[in-house]
């Protein structure tokens, strides 16, 4: 990619939108490439639908019935009998809760230290473009593999347990978060690294002294975006990774037990440690960039 | 910030500016220590409560890669495969797109209604619409999946569904963000002219976010790719369920296959999406 540097009366120039970016399309151009995206969208989505495979069930009469059920699960919540079956107590319910938000901030943590170095290396002005390259590509292959298909893998390698479960979601995290955090980092004025580089700064000392302070809001706004990511990962992942977790007790609930009930105590659950989560995380990005 | 203005006014007393500044670094130092060990101390206790260990968990990370290496790589033999995991994949990446299409359709409406800058007056509605939003989007995919899997029973469509609500809660909530973040001005300036609340939607409202909005869909249908794998797993259809099919059967060079061909696939369609992108900006 080349880059050019324009004069300051040029970039005044240039038209921007309300968010500040530089257009990079004239107006019949931005128009055309909206249309034919839509277009493109649209068509696929009638291939779809003409070539999908819809079972041999009556659709209207499997509508009715899924209506049916969602209300159970959602209007008719219990663990105890009559509605429930008492295959879970609260207590289970509560633990394996724990056990999911545990391994949630786990993965959360490892992959926000293991993306930090990473991302030292994938970002141009802080290391050569070739390094550069080369760790952005592996990241946006790692990325593109599905978290299930990581948590899969690595039960295999190493056997169930949360171990796996663990490994399985940071490696996705990791290719997530070094790319935001890359994306932080190149966003750095170049003079203050040229100011540091020049009075002769080391190049941790670069980082800790100018990287670090001028992105931490960043990068703390993202490790959060990241943590609830990671606890729908976290709860979906746990079906098959054995490491226990809400994900495993809801799929008992749902594929073994068949009672939408207990289902709904378990989604119910999973509601407010999401909100919790949500609540949380916005309270503190709010008070870190606010503190700044 | 009251320790803040205490040193300030300290600083006078002792005479010397200096120790103003040296209060200051030394607070950040004692601040980062305490972050850092209140991130190690939460560590041990997750790792407690899960019954995680880092040592084995990096410790077995190489051997993992080389077994990866040894086992999931595609053979021969599993390319006679390769027409089932690529009609698959191609389903996959279909209905990713079609449930986020869908799912536009009906997000958009809502956001709309629901934002705080064109939507409608009545704010318990807004509320409400939110308050959906949420719900459908926090709901777990393994809930969805298992729901419709009772009504639907095990075909592509029930894949389809439960990728469909996920993708709506989520797509919704990143609209409404959008639609929150348009500017006011061109919105006021059509309502003193006398403008309709359609008029204002769609001469102001959609024209000023559509950039956005486009750039969200194609990021949902990147991330649908991956989790309707999770999908196809439980409801049996599609790249999952192949996957699912080989790697339970212990047939890792076929399960390698679509692992690689996920990969391409997905990056394809980011490639191709980031031009689209770049051309609506």
């Amino acid at each position: 990619m080349t880059s050019v540097t324009l004069s300051e009366r040029t970039a005044a120039v240039l038209e921007r939108d309300f968010a500040g970016r530089i257009r990079v399309t004239g107006r019949a151009g931005r128009n055309i490439s909206v249309q034919l995206t839509l277009i493109v969208l649209v068509v696929l989505t009638f291939v779809t639908f003409a070539r999908m495979g819809y079972g041999t069930v009556d659709l209207i009469q499997a509508a009715r019935q899924a209506l049916a059920d969602f209300g159970a699960m959602m209007l008719q919540p219990a663990l105890d009998r009559p509605l429930g079956a008492g295959h879970f107590t609260w207590a289970t319910v509560m633990e394996s809760m724990l056990i999911t938000i545990a391994v949630t901030a786990l993965c959360t943590v490892i992959s926000a230290i293991v993306s930090f170095f990473l991302a030292l290396a994938a970002s141009e002005n802080l290391s050569s473009s070739a390094v550069s390259n080369v760790v952005k590509g592996i990241v946006a292959i790692i990325r593109s593999i599905p978290t299930i298909l990581w948590v899969l893998v690595f039960t295999v390698a190493i056997g169930l347990g949360s171990e796996a479960a663990v490994l399985g979601i940071s490696f996705h995290s990791i290719a997530y978060l070094t790319k935001s955090y890359s994306e932080s980092f190149e966003e750095i004025d170049e003079g203050v690294i040229e100011a540091l580089r020049a009075s002769g700064a080391s190049f941790w000392q670069i980082v800790f002294q100018a990287i670090v302070p001028a992105t931490i809001t960043k990068l703390l706004s993202w490790t959060f975006i990241r943590l609830e990511i990671n606890f729908t990962n976290a709860v979906a992942v746990g079906a098959f990774a054995g490491a226990g977790g809400i994900g495993f007790q809801l799929y008992q609930a749902g594929s073994r037990y068949y009672n939408l009930h207990e289902v709904g105590v378990i989604v119910y659950a999973c509601l407010v440690a999401a909100f919790v989560l949500e609540y949380v995380s916005v309270q503190l990005r709010k008070k870190y960039i606010l503190n700044d | 910030m009251s320790a803040e203005a205490q040193a300030l006014q300290g600083a006078p007393g002792n005479g010397r500016a200096r120790t103003v500044d040296l209060a200051w670094f030394r607070r950040r130092q004692i601040r980062t220590i305490l972050g850092v060990v209140a991130v190690v101390v939460a560590f041990q206790l997750c790792s407690m409560v899960c019954n995680f260990s880092l040592t084995y968990a990096i410790g077995s990370v190489p051997a993992a890669f080389v077994w990866m290496f040894q086992n999931f790589i595609p053979t021969a033999e599993s390319l006679a495969n390769f027409s089932l995991v690529l009609e698959q994949t191609i389903s996959t990446a279909l209905d990713s797109v079609a449930a986020t299409v869908i799912a536009a359709i009906v997000g958009i409406v809502l956001s709309v209604l629901g934002s705080s800058t064109i939507g409608v007056s009545f704010a318990p509605v807004r509320g409400l619409i939110r308050a959906i939003a949420s719900i459908f989007r926090n709901i777990p995919m393994i809930a969805w999946a298992l729901l419709l899997l009772l009504s639907f029973k095990q075909n592509e469509f029930t894949g389809f569904l439960a990728l469909f609500l996920t993708t709506f809660g989520q797509l919704t909530r990143f609209f409404l963000d959008t639609f929150d973040e348009i500017p006011t001005g061109p919105i006021e300036a059509l309502k003193s002219c006398g403008a309709s609340y359609w008029q204002i939607v769609f001469q102001a409202g959609l024209p000023l976010a559509v950039a956005d909005l486009m750039s969200w869909m194609l990021y949902m249908v990147e991330t649908n790719i991956r989790s309707a794998t999770l999908i196809g797993l439980l409801t049996g259809t599609g790249i999952g369920f192949v996957f699912n099919l080989y790697y339970t059967s212990f047939r890792y060079d076929t399960a390698g296959l679509v692992i690689v061909v996920t990969i391409v696939f997905v990056l394809v369609i980011e490639a191709v999406s980031n031009v689209a992108r770049r051309s609506m900006i």
